[in-house]
């Protein structure tokens, strides 16, 4: 029986530290395991609360001709029937395109899409009305697929592309080419706590909205568009999240703002908690992607051109798919170096729900096109798949990315393969499962081990901001906020731990408040990896401004130098004076000294054109490398994972033990991704996974028994908030190499053979890609 | 109820937080669930989808039975209030005492293993009922326990870790101190009347014995007949039905109980499939393991035996293992029994051969004889708490190593559990040692059936598999040296 091997591991430091870089337990730990930490569907409710049902449009395509609510509004504990007509404002949630309403009212985008809400008295009573129901859409033809899409020539947004060189021509001049088309899955977020909001009306047309969002900010604009009242008037809050991944930054929107609409018109609380089979069903996913590429390589394997054409399934509208898809670009080289090098995308547009961030925001899609074409690579040349990816590795000399950016950091990488290749003990394994298949017929094994290299900040440059509140109360107790939201990644603990080091008291002095649109406005969504980057380094500069007052006043005070004067262990050291940091704050407020400070950091250096496509769009990348072994059933397709070992770049991690849960939690969804979780939409549009019955995310048994993952720990070399590094995305993408390991297996059947692998590689993707190298 | 001694009780009894609970006045259709969180107050148990599939809203059902206070995990989602009758129904609020965490509260703090905490609950509570198993817990034995309780965020490493740490054997918590005075206050609503809550029009009754039962379903033939509700709880969440009428079966006295026969076992219906699990492995391993893949720990606790035949699904997992088998049904009407083979009770899709009124006594499931081979194997796109895209049950009879007979049924092949006739004739007088005469009857699977494609598999690939099955089951009992499957039983080593 294999025990934990995952014992969390100090943070090596240069300089001591009392609270950072320290594995303190969640901040919410104890109230989540005794049910006590609130979500929304668990605030008290307020007398004469009122609940909410969605009714949904029966087909993909159409125009809606009319509606007949009369039983809905007839039904028991209808309150109210809302529909377009209802919004005093824009019926319009779209993040910037103004190509999504709210309900749809002529054209309809999606099977399920929104039409009206009802309200009653019980959530129960809501579900059962809603169906009554009777819709009259004239039906037109769904774009479903991507190929179906490429034949309307639909398009949400501009093809863009970017490059260096000429791929084309440099393709032409390659000793040996290859080409092929990799199917890539999307992925169904499935927070554990589906979408939820529950709006409160106030004095005036004030609107309080609890939501289970990543971007209140956001959240709280909508919620003014469609009731056509002020942001000011509006304020959004947000606890925590049962989870979100990207699925509660546009795609909370909706269901606040019919929550505040209901509310405005009945003047009673309102709540709306999608039924999961809903939220499957209403809100947007991981996109779909087709990757077309050509590769051009020597003999030994090493890439002189690539050309990819990444078509991205965006839905029904616009939505956050700019970012998605340029991401997906920025990730399309992942860790090589591609002298010509030609990086297009279409993005396309169906009749499906609009698609939008997941953990990754395209990134994901982008590198595995590229490893996918490295295997390819090493399958022709007859190469052990990790020499061929050591051979293309950014090198002096080769050291750009296809955007322009220098890698700055280009040994970090090169240097943690050769690390993993040992630890793992890759080679023997490798000649172990080779031993191993030539008297296997029916079971195969599979080894790959992969590159993860992925650029952080936001690639709309203005998001790059964060701002925190930070009061001293005359006890010592500190009261925290910022922009951040919390949705299990431990933000919260991490950006206390940075406010607690600064005052140099125990992280229990620092309370944690709920994101408030009301204390902290204009907060970019707590994605792209960034939360305790940005919000972290505003809360130090925060706590900063509050200490440096209270050692100005010290100093004036005790006749001391600044020098002098040391916060520690709750304790403030003043000359060989001491005192308690409560009675430091309390002598400050007598001698009236601002003990409140709001903290604001906007990420440096980073640029970005994207009309030249020049500029540095990352301040620094963050850097892993995984090998996965699998074992698969020829007969039926089946797999298991067996053994995963992880070397994860976090810089001095800010705390080990939450950056070790980010790492895992992130491949095994990653895993995931490719592997179990298969979204199946059927001809007429309708998804068919619309709940966990049918769609499958890993379980207990799916994460392998052995599972081995270690944190690289050296100092960031961009100045991030004490050195450390962004651990949010970055590990959805190390189970890429279960991927290529998969494909690995299928390939013993035939050496040499190019085996068509789709993601995810559900049995029957596996079975069919064993059948494409049978009947060759 | 003609017995003038047993009034039926009127009122549902069961035990929260310390105290007796009584109800007299609910929908029949209630959940446990929605009783919690909306009337209790007690929003610690999430919902996270409402079917049985998720594990956030895991509950601890406490009974006595057979002597022992039993400690079982179960969904209160997809359970209807009045199944809690006799037990007690512990929550994720009930483990802590004051500051002082349960031991898998702390361990799961301890480890890390909460990030989100949405899954958090429910992932106590069955952490909770492992802790009481009172076995040391292997890493096998835990992601069993889990195999329904899904976590988005951590990964699970942590969470096993924490059951590792902490489920070593004899409990002992304070529910294990007093677990003497927990089973006496749950001797003392015990009884053996029928219940029957509400009127003629809208119920929820449970009888106590056969009689009982028989008498309710004469005078009630459009009442729901309820086994453990892992169906039928779905009608009430998500196809929004309104069963006025609800017969819950779980306190037919004995009709829960397995008996070893000479030829095999009898299980009777409201057999959980939790406690059908190692019986039938005893009958042949891959039943076995077909069993512990079946649903999660949730769903077998609470789903019976029965309701897996009589809802007659075409993708449900026994029905094409036991046709395999050779098992027979047994259908009972007031005093009047019928015994068919269990591939006769399917007759189309959702159509059984159940009159009004009847309803499905026992399963009789035959004993492997020496000359007989058999093999179950289940495919489905994730190992555990999946439905199956295929399921598939062999049993050939040899002479020598020739095929003298040979029982082949299938599930998710057609509009019900199906036996390949085709194969079996076609495979009678095979050789074992000359896989060419196994072509024909491999080939005739294609002709057997006709698949559907849906979200688990299509047409094509049912089709591949199905064929590659029976060929799988032939070289495990033709007995080769190659590994033939990537988990248990004749494993890559
Ligand atoms: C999460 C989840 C996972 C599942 N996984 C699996 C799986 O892996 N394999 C599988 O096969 N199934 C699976 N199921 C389906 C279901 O659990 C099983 O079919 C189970 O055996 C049903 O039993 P029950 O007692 O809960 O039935 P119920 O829901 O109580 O009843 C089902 C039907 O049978 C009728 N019925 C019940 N008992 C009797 C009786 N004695 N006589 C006459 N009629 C009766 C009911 O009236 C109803 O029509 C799963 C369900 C869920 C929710
Ligand atoms: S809520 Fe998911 S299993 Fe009950
Ligand atoms: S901790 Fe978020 S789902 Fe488990």
């Amino acid at each position: 029986m294999l025990r934990n091997r995952t014992a969390i591991p100090q943070v090596p430091l240069e300089k001591e530290t009392a609270v950072v870089h320290k594995p303190l337990a969640h901040d919410s730990a104890r109230l989540h395991v005794s049910g006590a930490a609130t979500y929304i569907d668990d605030i008290r409710e307020p007398a004469g609360t009122l609940h909410i049902a969605i009714g949904l449009a029966d087909k993909a395509a159409g125009t809606l001709r009319g509606m007949t609510l009369d039983a809905v509004r007839a039904a028991k504990g209808v309150v109210a029937v809302l529909t377009a007509a209802d919004i005093p404002g824009k019926n319009d949630i779209a993040p910037a395109f103004a190509d999504e309403p709210l309900f749809a009212d002529k054209e309809i985008l999606f099977h399920n899409q929104a039409i009206f809400a009802v309200v009653a008295r019980s959530r129960d009573e809501a579900r059962r009305a809603a169906r009554l129901a009777k819709i009259d859409i004239d039906e037109a033809k769904p774009a479903i697929t991507v190929a179906d899409a490429l034949e309307t020539g639909a398009r949400v947004l501009p093809d863009y592309e970017f490059g260096r060189g000429d791929a084309p021509a440099a393709l032409g001049r390659a000793p040996r080419r290859l080409e092929g088309l990799l199917h890539i899955g999307g992925q169904e977020h499935f927070y554990l706590e589906g979408q939820a909001a529950f709006a409160i009306p106030g004095e005036g047309r004030e609107m309080l909205v609890h939501s289970s969002t990543q971007d209140p900010t956001e959240v709280q604009h909508i919620v003014a568009r469609i009731l056509a009242i002020p942001d000011a008037f509006v304020t959004v809050e947000t606890r925590r999240m049962g989870g979100a991944f990207g699925g509660k930054e546009s795609q909370a929107c909706a269901w606040a703002a019919i929550a505040a609409l209901a509310a405005l018109v009945t003047g009673k609380p309102c709540k709306v908690r999608l039924d999961r089979d809903d939220d499957f069903a209403l809100t947007g996913k991981r996109h779909d992607f087709r990757a077309d590429w050509r590769v051009g390589y020597d003999d030994k394997g090493i890439v002189s051109a690539y050309d990819v054409m990444l078509n991205a399934r965006c839905g029904c509208s616009a939505d956050l798919s700019p970012g998605v898809v340029d991401r997906a670009m920025f990730h399309a080289a992942n860790a090589y170096w591609l002298p010509d090098v030609k990086v297009a995308s279409r993005r396309l547009k169906t009749n499906t729900v609009s698609n939008t961030a997941f953990r990754g925001f395209g990134g994901p899609q982008g590198m595995l096109a590229i490893e996918r074409v490295m295997d390819a690579i090493a399958h022709e040349r007859g190469l052990d798949p990790l020499d061929v990816r050591k051979a293309n590795f950014y090198r002096p000399g080769g050291d750009k990315t296809p955007f322009g950016q220098t890698v700055e950091d280009m040994t970090t990488l090169p240097s943690m393969i050769e690390e993993l290749e040992l630890s793992s003990d890759y080679r023997a394994r490798r000649r172990a499962i080779e031993a191993f298949n030539a008297n296997s017929p029916y079971i195969k094994r599979g080894i790959a081990l992969t590159p993860v290299k992925f650029g952080i900040s936001f690639t709309l440059i203005h998001l790059n901001q964060a701002g925190a509140l930070v009061h001293v109360y005359t006890d010592g107790s500190i009261h925290l906020n910022h922009g951040g939201t919390e949705m299990g990644q431990g933000l919260f603990t991490k950006v206390a731990q940075v406010v607690a080091e600064e005052f140099g008291v125990p992280i229990d002095f620092v309370r944690i408040t709920a994101t408030n649109t009301a204390k902290v406005p204009n907060a970019s969504p707590t994605a792209a990896s960034s939360g305790s980057d940005i919000n972290g380094m505003a809360a130090q500069i925060g706590a900063r401004q509050i200490k440096q007052r209270m050692v100005e006043f010290a100093c004036a005070q005790w006749g001391v130098t600044a020098e002098e004067i040391v916060f520690r262990d709750g304790l403030v050291l003043i000359g060989n004076k001491s005192m308690s940091f409560g009675e430091l704050a309390k002598t400050c407020r007598l001698n009236r000294v601002q003990l409140s400070a709001a903290g604001f950091y906007k990420t440096p250096v980073i640029t970005w054109d994207r009309a030249t496509a020049t500029g540095r769009p990352f301040l620094y990348f963050a850097f892993g490398a995984s090998c996965s072994e699998v074992v698969i059933d020829t007969l039926t397709g089946e797999m298991k994972v067996e053994r995963v070992d992880i070397l994860h770049d976090v810089g001095s991690s800010l705390n080990p033990a939450l950056d070790i849960g980010q790492v895992e939690g992130g491949f095994v969804q990653g895993m995931g991704w490719l592997t179990t979780e298969e979204l199946v939409f059927d001809a007429k549009g309708r998804l068919s996974t619309h709940a966990p019955a049918t769609y499958k995310i890993p379980v207990a048994s799916d994460v392998p028994a052995d599972f081995r993952t270690k944190l690289h720990m050296r100092p960031n070399i961009a100045d991030t908030i004490y050195r450390s590094k962004a651990v949010g995305e970055p590990p959805l993408m190390l189970p890429i190499s279960v991927y290529c390991a998969i494909l690995d297996a299928v390939h013993a059947i035939r050496p040499g053979s190019q085996p068509r692998l789709e993601a995810p590689c559900t049995p029957e993707a596996i079975l069919n890609a064993i059948q494409s190298i049978q009947t060759h | 109820m003609t017995d003038p001694h047993k009034e039926p009780r009127k009122s549902l009894n069961f035990r929260f937080r310390g105290a007796d609970v009584a109800l007299n006045g609910f929908a029949p259709r209630a959940t446990l669930l929605d009783w919690l969180r909306e009337e209790a107050g007690a929003t610690g148990t999430k919902e996270g989808c409402g079917e049985g599939d998720c594990g956030a809203c895991t509950i601890v059902l406490a009974r006595n039975r057979d002597g022992a206070l039993t400690h079982e995990a179960a969904n209160a989602c997809v359970l209807l209030l009045g199944q809690v009758d006799g037990a007690e129904v512990l929550t994720v609020e009930d483990l802590a005492e004051g500051a002082n965490l349960h031991p898998v509260q702390q361990a799961m703090v301890d480890q890390h293993g909460s990030q989100c905490g949405f899954c958090t609950p429910g992932i106590v509570m069955s952490l909770f009922a492992l802790y009481h198993r009172g076995e040391p817990a292997t890493r096998a034995s835990i992601c069993d326990q889990l195999a329904g309780n899904l976590c988005r965020c951590t990964g699970y490493r942590p969470i096993v870790d924490a059951a590792l740490e902490t489920c070593l054997g004899e409990p002992a918590d304070r529910f294990a101190i007093h677990a003497e005075a927990r089973a006496e206050a749950l001797a003392a609503i015990a009884d053996e009347k029928d219940l029957f809550v509400g009127d003629d029009s809208a119920f929820f009754a449970a009888p106590a014995s056969e009689r009982s039962l028989a008498e309710l379903c004469d005078r009630h033939k459009d009442a729901v007949l309820l086994g453990g509700a892992t169906d039928v709880g779905l009608w009430i969440t998500k196809m929004l039905r309104d069963p006025r009428k609800i017969i819950w079966l779980g306190r037919v006295a004995g009709l829960d109980r397995m008996e070893t026969v000479a030829e095999g076992l009898d299980i009777y219906a409201t057999t959980s499939l939790q406690r059908a699990m190692p019986r039938l492995a005893e009958l042949h391993p891959d039943l076995g393991e077909i069993m512990r893949r079946f649903g999660s720990a949730q769903v077998r606790v609470a789903g019976t035996v029965g309701g897996n035949i009589a809802n007659g699904s075409p993708i449900g997992d026994l029905p094409p293992a036991l046709i395999a088998l050779g098992a027979s049904v047994e259908l009972r009407h007031g005093e009047a029994s019928r015994v068919l083979p269990l591939e006769q009770f399917f007759i189309a899709y959702g159509k059984q051969d159940r009159q009004p009124g009847e309803y499905v006594r026992r399963i009789h499931a035959p004993r492997l004889k020496a000359n007989q081979h058999y093999r179950a194997f289940k495919v489905s796109k994730r190992f555990d708490e999946d439905i199956s895209a295929v399921m598939s049950g062999f049993r050939f009879t040899l002479e020598g190593r020739r095929v003298i007979e040979a029982r082949i049924a299938y599930g998710g092949m057609a509009a019900t559990p199906k036996r390949a006739s085709g194969a079996e004739k076609a495979l009678v007088g095979a050789d074992l040692d000359n896989p060419t005469s196994w072509s024909a009857a491999i080939a005739a699977i294609a002709t057997d059936y006709s698949p559907l494609t849906d979200m688990r598999a299509t047409s094509a690939y049912r089709s591949r598999v199905a064929a590659n099955l029976l060929m799988k089951a032939l070289l495990e009992v033709a007995g080769g040296h190659s590994a033939t499957r990537i988990g248990g039983l004749h494993a890559a080593e």
